[in-house]
């Protein structure tokens, strides 16, 4: 099964370049939270340079996914590698290929006691041992383009919601990462701030960043996603382009959620 | 209220009543130090991912917070230096000061380990979440993200351990012969009994003195160093 390739050709949503070797690879992976199944042999691959979009109802398992990928939550059963290597168990060699994975959360998590331009240097500078002259430049140079450089020397709750994940895609991306996780990033938002936040996903995908974004918000997914994924109950249910996942679902519980959504 | 004062006046003549609480002032000084630390190292091996070392910060915290600190100063200068011959100094007086301080330190970084674990419990998960997520291993995450947020979140209830701390110095001589507050106070006592509630009044109203600005300028600290999120 080589989803990837298959998207290259059919997918009227891909964008220029075509897809690189597989990045992130998901086998037979099963997560279980006490007696409840929360992944159920999941299967899936992200080529280099694809953006991923998760849907799903409520509860049906797209944040333990993607958490399972940086392994904040550990797995029962299943290998996850990134770039080829297995995910390590813990100690440095797990920090170090966290560091290789950005993420952005609903909840932004900007560190609170400090200002936006130390957020996003203090990955490079503690981590990355980068200069801190050089971290800072290209931290700015970050906030530039995510539109918020004049609130550099703020704290992160005196931003707004929307600013804030703008940050905090800045912090992710001051790693240079490999690939990005997104879970919900815009669900916290007050609506005005959507499109905000979105544009700078959308221009990050058009860049060629390799994404797996949980999101509702279809208007991205049409834009942006090269393929889409509906989960349910723990499991992979459809997988299509955006184009005919929105417009021709082919499973019952694809059609029963979007029929949900779009009633909204 | 004119006869207090006259009796206050005599009491300060006859004894060196700053020079006793001094002794408090500076037994409270080091155990506060290296409570501080104890107590942070033990709340680090309490949230730490590694059972053991969970298992053995709660239990020192159990053990020492539930044992009287009259018992473990009576153990430091009965058990250990008496019976054990060990000692930390050539000089008595000093020697008692340091044993004093060490069994401050053991009690006091029990309460002191639990008023950062309140602390830490004011930092939302997600404030460690992301930290990881960005490759800090759990000391770098805990130095550079947890702890600097949980100690201002903990400003109060370590500011009451510091108060108990600098009562609790008085205890340092049920069992030694340094002359501090309470020593003193039974020294007067004994030789001036009519004095009894100018006594009472002067070490109250010594140790108040003391005491409230420690809680005023904790309360405006927790304050004024609270994290806006
Ligand atoms: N730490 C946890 N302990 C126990 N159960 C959990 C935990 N985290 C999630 N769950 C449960 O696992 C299931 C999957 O949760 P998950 O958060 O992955 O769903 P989701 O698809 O992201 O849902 P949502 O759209 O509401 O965010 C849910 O039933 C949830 O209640
Ligand atoms: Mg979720």
């Amino acid at each position: 099964m080589d989803h990837g390739a298959a998207t290259t050709t059919t997918d009227p949503a891909a964008t220029s370049a075509p897809l690189g070797p597989p990045l992130v690879e998901l086998k037979d992976v099963n997560k279980h939270f006490g007696e409840l199944h929360v992944l159920k042999d999941i299967d899936l691959t992200v080529r280099k340079g694809e953006v991923l979009v998760v849907v799903g109802p409520s509860g049906s398992g797209k944040s333990t996914l993607c958490r399972a990928i940086n392994r904040l939550e550990t797995i029962d059963s299943g290998e996850i590698r990134i770039d080829g290597v297995p995910l390590p168990e813990e100690g440095k060699a797990l920090a170090k290929l966290r560091a290789d994975v950005g993420m952005v959360f609903q909840a932004f998590n900007l560190f609170a006691h400090k200002t936006i331009l130390e957020n996003v240097t203090l990955g490079p500078v503690k981590v990355r041992r980068e200069r801190s002259a050089a971290a800072k430049e290209r931290a700015l140079e970050l906030l530039d383009r995510v539109g918020v450089k004049n609130q550099a020397g703020k704290m992160p709750a005196q931003l707004s919601g929307g600013q804030q994940q703008r940050v905090a895609i800045a912090r992710a991306l001051a790693m240079k990462p490999k690939v990005m996780l997104f879970d919900e990033p815009t669900s916290a938002l007050d609506p005005e701030m959507i499109n905000e936040v979105l544009d700078v996903m959308v221009a990050l995908a058009k860049e060629g960043m390799t994404m797996i974004v949980v999101t509702h918000e279809m208007g991205f997914a049409r834009k942006a996603a090269n393929r889409v994924v509906f989960m349910a109950d723990g499991q992979i249910v459809e997988e299509a382009t955006p184009e005919e996942f929105f417009t021709a679902p082919k499973s019952a519980r694809a059609k029963d959620f979007l029929s949900k959504i779009l009633s909204h | 209220m004119g006869d207090f004062l006259s009796q206050f006046g005599e009491l300060f003549a006859t004894y060196d009543v700053p020079g006793a609480f001094w002794v408090n002032i500076q037994l409270t000084f080091w155990a506060a130090i290296f409570s501080l630390v104890l107590g942070t190292v033990l709340a680090l091996m309490r949230i730490s991912p590694i059972a053991s070392l969970q298992w053995a910060g709660t239990s020192y915290v159990n053990i020492l917070r539930n044992t009287p600190l009259t018992v473990i100063m009576t153990f430091l200068f009965l058990a250990v230096w008496t019976q054990l011959q060990i000692t930390l100094s050539d000089d008595f007086a000093q020697n008692f000061f340091r044993f004093g301080v060490i069994g401050l330190t053991v009690y006091h970084a029990a309460f002191v380990c639990e008023a950062i674990r309140s602390g830490v419990n004011t930092v939302p998960l997600g404030q460690a979440e992301a930290a990881r997520a960005i490759g800090l291993s759990f000391l770098p995450a805990a130095r550079l993200i947890i702890l600097p947020q949980a100690f201002r979140g903990a400003i109060a209830p370590l500011g009451n351990t510091l108060i108990a701390l600098l009562k609790n110095s008085t205890v340092v001589v049920a069992v030694s012969v340094s002359t501090e507050a309470s020593t003193l106070m039974r020294e007067m006592i004994e030789s001036n009994a009519n004095f009894i509630y100018a006594i009472f009044i002067l070490f109250a109203l010594g140790f108040a003195v003391l005491v409230i600005p420690v809680g005023l300028l904790t309360t405006y600290l927790s304050n004024r160093l609270a994290v806006r999120r």
